[in-house]
């Protein structure tokens, strides 16, 4: 890699990095700023697009509306929405350094996922995922969700990887927000790219 | 022809499969054969009636050509992987499990086999549990090696408990032969790897950057001055952990010099190898060569995407929720002709037969469920 090609993928990490340090610290996505009420006292709903708003006249902040009264701001808010900028960034295409840095961070999670499956950690005694699923074989990720009878109710994917968190493995659960959890998850789907989806199949 | 008794509520099991035989050899039958067998079956039942099970179909197998009549049978246990965790681990319990069956036959087997993977790290706790398992068994037992036996230490451990993994040996007129056919080019030393991490690295079945199983050139040189003192219509049966055939590189179910091993085998007449490592009913006939695997005890592999001999019937997909199923033991029988017929004991399933008829008629007739004898599979998914 040249000079200068170096200086880039640094900057870019850095700027990544400090992005990513500014979610992690506030903990939360990008919120939308809505304006103030034109009349000072009423409700203003904001749209998806983070930039498109509402405000409902007669109508509090924090107040509920009624179903009639709801349709009605959603058709105004959608009215409004200017869909000639779906696009992101104004129209303008994917940059490829943007596509490579999207890659990279989504392997990073993917290679996490890998390690997971393949190491006695997540569980207590000895066994991992790739015993049973060698290159994540036999997960079947595409057939969630389906009504699984031994568990008594519809699962998802990540049910099924606590299940056998918690017996094969006989290790402790992973809450649905834990980075294992997406990890394993990531991966699992990631050997599975192009296979039709096929929810309830058994 | 011995009649096994299995654990006691196999038994309707076994009815179940007698009958269904009876009645698949039915519409094969001529009349006169037809009759013939009715008579006897009524003649047994008239003169013997209390010793005469009303419901047994065996009288069928007076019509069986005498070629495929059995010599002797072994058994097998297989594939422990036993880690050192308390002895209420699960592969322990299976483990044990295994050698309660055994110990329940009725005839014993002549020897039992164990195919390899003893311990899961080779780690000498885990081999030592192993053999504590095996040295409950009736019956004499022979060993195999596996690669997670060997690459902690290099085998030191398993020599000195069990012996030279390779050697061969003569019973009841059949030629045995044992191999370790685990053998790997070296590729830890120059990275530096420690034990524990090599034996990590042979220890994942998916390993990318794994190198496949060989017999090697010294043992095939041993095989050849083996083979030239046995007579080539002698029976043959080696015992193997790989294959000795290439099904699938990336889980190594793979021998790189299968081609070599099986052309020293070639100018012998009746040649099986009963193959460990792969976790799965597997079938497979290459020339004068038939190949059987065996189950193992700890947990199933599933079947491969690619590579598939195209004579095994596959075993239906294991049920993660019951810690047995997918698993279990087996027997092998010598038959007067050299050939065998094999034996999956699944837990929890009906055994699972595949005789030497069914492997020189090229047909997977053998079924676990009405839709693989209607050759029409919908592979359930848990």
């Amino acid at each position: 890699m040249t000079q200068w090609g170096r200086s880039v993928m640094i900057f870019v990490t850095l700027a990544l990095g400090g992005s990513l340090a500014a979610l992690a610290a506030g903990g939360d996505a990008p919120r939308h700023q809505l304006p103030a009420a034109a009349d000072g006292q009423s409700k203003v709903v904001g749209l998806c697009d983070g930039k498109t708003s509402v405000t409902v006249t007669g109508v509090a902040p924090g107040e509920r509306m009624d179903a009639t009264k709801a349709r009605e701001v959603a058709t105004e808010l959608m009215d409004k929405y200017d869909a000639t900028l779906q696009v992101a960034h104004g129209g303008t295409e994917h940059t490829s350094r943007e596509l490579r840095v999207w890659e990279a961070e989504t392997k990073r999670v993917i290679d996490d996922g890998y390690k997971l499956f393949h190491s006695p950690e997540i569980g207590t005694n000895g066994i991992s995922c790739d015993m049973c699923h060698p290159d994540a074989s036999n997960t079947h990720p595409e057939t969630y969700p389906k009504f699984q009878t031994q568990l008594k109710k519809v699962a998802l994917l990540r049910d099924m990887i606590n299940w056998c968190i918690e017996n094969p493995l006989e290790g402790p659960k992973l809450a649905d927000g834990d980075d294992k959890m997406k990890a394993l998850e990531a991966y699992i789907l990631s050997t599975r790219k192009g296979v039709p989806l096929d929810p309830g199949k058994h | 022809m011995a009649k096994y008794v299995l654990p006691g509520e196999r038994r309707r099991h076994e009815y179940q499969d007698q009958r269904e035989r009876w009645l698949q050899k039915l519409p094969q039958m001529s009349r006169r054969d037809f009759f013939r067998t009715a008579a006897q079956a009524a003649a047994a039942a008239t003169v013997a009636w209390k010793g005469f099970p009303p419901h047994s179909f065996q009288l069928i197998n007076v019509a069986e050509a005498k070629e495929t009549a059995p010599k002797f049978t072994i058994a097998y246990i297989s594939d422990s992987h036993i880690l050192d965790k308390g002895m209420n681990h699960r592969f322990i319990r299976a483990c044990q499990k295994a050698a309660q069956d055994v110990n329940a036959l009725d005839p014993q087997p002549d020897f039992v086999l164990f195919g390899g993977d003893l311990a899961q790290l080779g780690k000498p706790e885990e081999l030592a549990i192993g053999q504590g398992i095996l040295k409950t068994l009736k019956a004499p037992v022979r060993m195999m090696v596996g690669e997670h036996d060997w690459y902690l230490d290099m085998g030191e451990k398993w020599r000195e408990m069990f012996g030279e993994p390779t050697y061969s040996f003569d019973h009841k007129g059949v030629h045995f032969i044992v191999l370790n056919s685990v053998i790997v080019e070296d590729y830890w030393t120059a990275p530096k790897m420690t034990p524990m991490q090599r034996m990590l690295a042979m220890a994942q079945l998916d390993n990318p950057n794994g190198r496949p199983f060989t017999v090697g050139e010294a043992q095939r040189d041993w095989l050849k001055k083996d083979l030239a003192k046995v007579d080539k219509k002698t029976p043959i049966i080696v015992f193997s952990h790989s294959p000795l055939y290439k099904y699938y590189r990336p889980w190594n179910f793979w021998t790189d010099d299968a081609e070599q091993v099986q052309q020293i085998l070639a100018p012998f007449s009746s040649v099986t190898v009963i193959h460990a490592h792969t976790h799965q009913p597997l079938t497979n006939r290459i020339n004068n060569i038939t190949f059987h695997g065996v189950l193992s005890t700890a947990w199933p592999w599933p079947y491969a995407p690619q590579g598939l001999p195209p004579l095994t019937v596959q075993m239906v997909r294991a049920d993660p929720f019951n810690q047995f199923d997918g698993c279990g033991w087996g027997t092998v029988t010598a038959l007067d002709n050299g050939q065998v017929n094999k034996r999956y004991n699944l837990w929890d399933r009906n055994p699972m037969d595949v005789t030497w008829d069914d492997v020189s008629a090229g047909k997977k007739w053998v079924a676990q469920t009405d839709a693989q004898l209607k050759g029409n599979v919908s592979w359930p998914s848990y």
